[in-house]
């Protein structure tokens, strides 16, 4: 997988805890502008993989390719410098704080000089109400606590910040997998905007119908490995199903 | 958020909602309400409470507390708690006294006192951050040594100190408001600022608001943690030196009641001791008020015994009334 289509390759990946083999040489490929879903039943590795391409964990072996320059991250933040965000689970927000004091979590914009530097508030909350209302409709004002968000407008401020960032590719851990109908439609809508500005996406869901409606690309994890891929136009949620119960074979 | 609100059923529940903001309003501002209710109340029972001289008065005794209470409300609002504020301030009391004693003069001594001080901040740090010593029991532990030690170097024997520069500092006064008071202030602006204006401010309510979401987004929580455990002993050897100034000596003494006053006060401030809800102005306010009321019961002629009493009380009400805070 050299080709120039891929913003991110992942080649042989093996991943170990104690006895445990997490991974066992997975491979996959990211296209440019797509939607790349990740699937698999529980314990299939999708989660240490994940953790491998945004800095959590280190890879065993195995080669990281982005933008066709070999990577490996030592931790989050290296990830993040390389353009790789990633919207976890908890959403890594802190409910006390307003939203735009959130959005720059740890890399907040001062002004000044020295040790007289100040937030530069303004600006702050100025550039999250805008980067917050081009991803999403219902955005929520940028100086309420996130205390006070729905878990949809939760998720959305979590994707926003993490395409904040002129980030080349957005990892999502089940996005909407505590939101009820409405709320999954809207961060569907999202992620759908923040495809079509330029982000490849990974996707790691449990849910067929939505990796059917969102994805471009389907990647299919059992025991370790990536056993099969799919473009999502060409493949069905029972076939998807049999491929990661093993039922059929890649 | 109107959406949010449009989506609840307007029925009782929005009738429960609006009074809720009513008692609410109450818990928030229990601080500055309670002040002004008992300036009211000791106003009224005694003639002498608001007097400029007694005004003056309460000002400057409320100064030490202040500044310890500003100390602890930035290791509250990590949510940790610093039991060892007051016995550090005695450190930098004895740290002043010594080197007074000594023949360093009044900067160098006042230098030493405030790092002796900070000394005990960074043991404090090293174990909660470092070392992930619980809070309470890490303090505690420094509570009891940082005591033990200024009773070891000074003997057990207060040091008179009579310093021309603590002299002025002690009684000197711009109009009704003391030089002390006046320091508090100057501290309790420049803390404001760092908790509201700064990155590390900023870091400090997420590490107290979650602590993972914190480290998920690059902030070191190590690093805050033993920041504000730095910066309350650093504030507590600049209230020793209003302590020696107030007393004229150097005292190895426990000092209790100001570590209980000090959290008593952010308590009363509507921080919570869960941590992420910064405050500076209501732990501030919080000083005041229990300041006074010991002051207003003294010139009632209540006695001593029932000060604690009355304290303990106030306090206890100002934290059942926390809950009713707005989420």
């Amino acid at each position: 997988m050299t080709n120039a289509d891929f913003i991110l390759t992942a080649d042989n990946i093996t991943k170990s805890f104690g006895g445990v083999h997490a991974l066992k040489g997975a491979s996959i490929g990211m296209r440019r502008g797509e939607i790349t879903a990740l699937i698999g039943d529980n314990g299939a590795g999708k989660s240490t993989l994940v953790r491998c391409l945004s800095g959590i964990h280190r890879p065993d072996t195995g080669t990281i390719t982005l933008d066709g320059e070999d990577v490996t991250f030592e931790t989050p933040n290296l990830a993040r410098q390389h353009g790789i965000e990633t919207v976890h689970q908890n959403l890594a927000l802190v409910e006390e704080l307003a939203v735009w004091q959130n959005f720059f979590l740890g890399r907040e914009l001062t002004k000044g000089a020295g040790p007289f530097r100040t937030l530069d508030r303004k600006k702050m909350k100025s550039t999250a109400n805008d980067l917050l209302n081009n991803l999403s409709v219902n955005a929520p004002a940028v100086t309420s606590k996130v205390r006070r968000l729905s878990g949809g407008q939760r998720q959305a401020v979590a994707i926003a910040r993490a395409a904040g960032w002129g980030s080349k590719i957005v990892i999502m851990d089940e996005p909407t997998a505590a939101l009820g109908v409405q709320e999954t439609a809207r961060v569907e809508n999202v992620i759908n905007t923040l495809r079509d500005s330029g982000v490849a996406v990974l996707l790691i869901s449990h849910n067929f119908e939505q990796v059917m409606r969102l994805s471009d690309h389907i990647w299919v994890m059992r025991a370790g490995l990536a056993v099969a891929e799919r473009r999502s136009s060409e493949t069905s949620g029972d076939e998807l199903v049999a491929l990661i119960t093993g039922a059929k074979a890649a | 958020m109107t959406k949010i609100e449009a989506e609840r059923p307007p029925t009782i529940v929005s009738s429960v909602v609006t009074q809720a903001r009513q008692i609410s309003f109450w818990a928030e501002n229990a601080a500055p309400i309670g002040l002004v209710a008992l300036v009211i109340v000791f106003s009224i029972l005694s003639p002498s409470f608001l007097t400029l001289g007694n005004i003056r008065a309460m000002l400057v005794a409320a100064a030490i507390l202040v500044v310890l209470a500003i100390a602890q409300a930035f290791v509250i609002t990590t949510g940790g708690i610093d039991l060892s504020i007051s016995a550090t301030m005695t450190v930098g009391a004895i740290g002043f006294g010594m080197s007074w004693q000594a023949g360093y003069g009044f900067v160098l001594s006042a230098v030493i006192a405030i790092l002796s001080a900070s000394l005990i901040g960074l043991v404090n740090g090293l174990l909660i951050a470092k070392g992930k010593v619980t809070d309470f029991i890490a303090t505690l532990g420094t509570l009891s040594v940082a005591t033990g030690l200024a009773l070891i170097v000074s003997n057990g024997k207060p040091i008179a100190v009579s310093s021309p520069e603590l002299l002025v500092l002690t009684s000197g006064s711009l109009g009704i408001f003391g030089y002390p008071i006046i320091l508090a202030a100057i501290i309790g602006i420049a803390a404001w600022f760092v908790m509201f204006r700064t990155r590390f401010g900023l870091h400090v309510q997420a590490v107290g608001g979650n602590e993972e979401s914190a480290i998920a987004n690059g902030i070191s929580a190590t690093k805050v943690r033993m920041a504000v455990y730095l910066i309350a002993a650093t504030l507590a050897g600049i209230a020793a030196l209003l302590l020696v100034a107030r007393v004229g000596a150097a005292e190895p003494a426990i000092n209790t009641q100001y570590l209980l006053n000090s959290i008593a006060a952010v308590v009363l401030g509507g921080v919570s001791l869960t941590g992420g809800k910064a405050k500076i102005v209501g732990p501030i306010i919080g000083a005041l008020l229990l300041t006074a009321l010991t002051n207003g019961l003294t010139l009632l002629g209540v006695s001593q015994f029932y000060q604690p009493l009355a304290v303990g009380l106030v306090v206890v009400l100002a934290a059942l009334l926390t809950r009713f805070q707005k989420k």
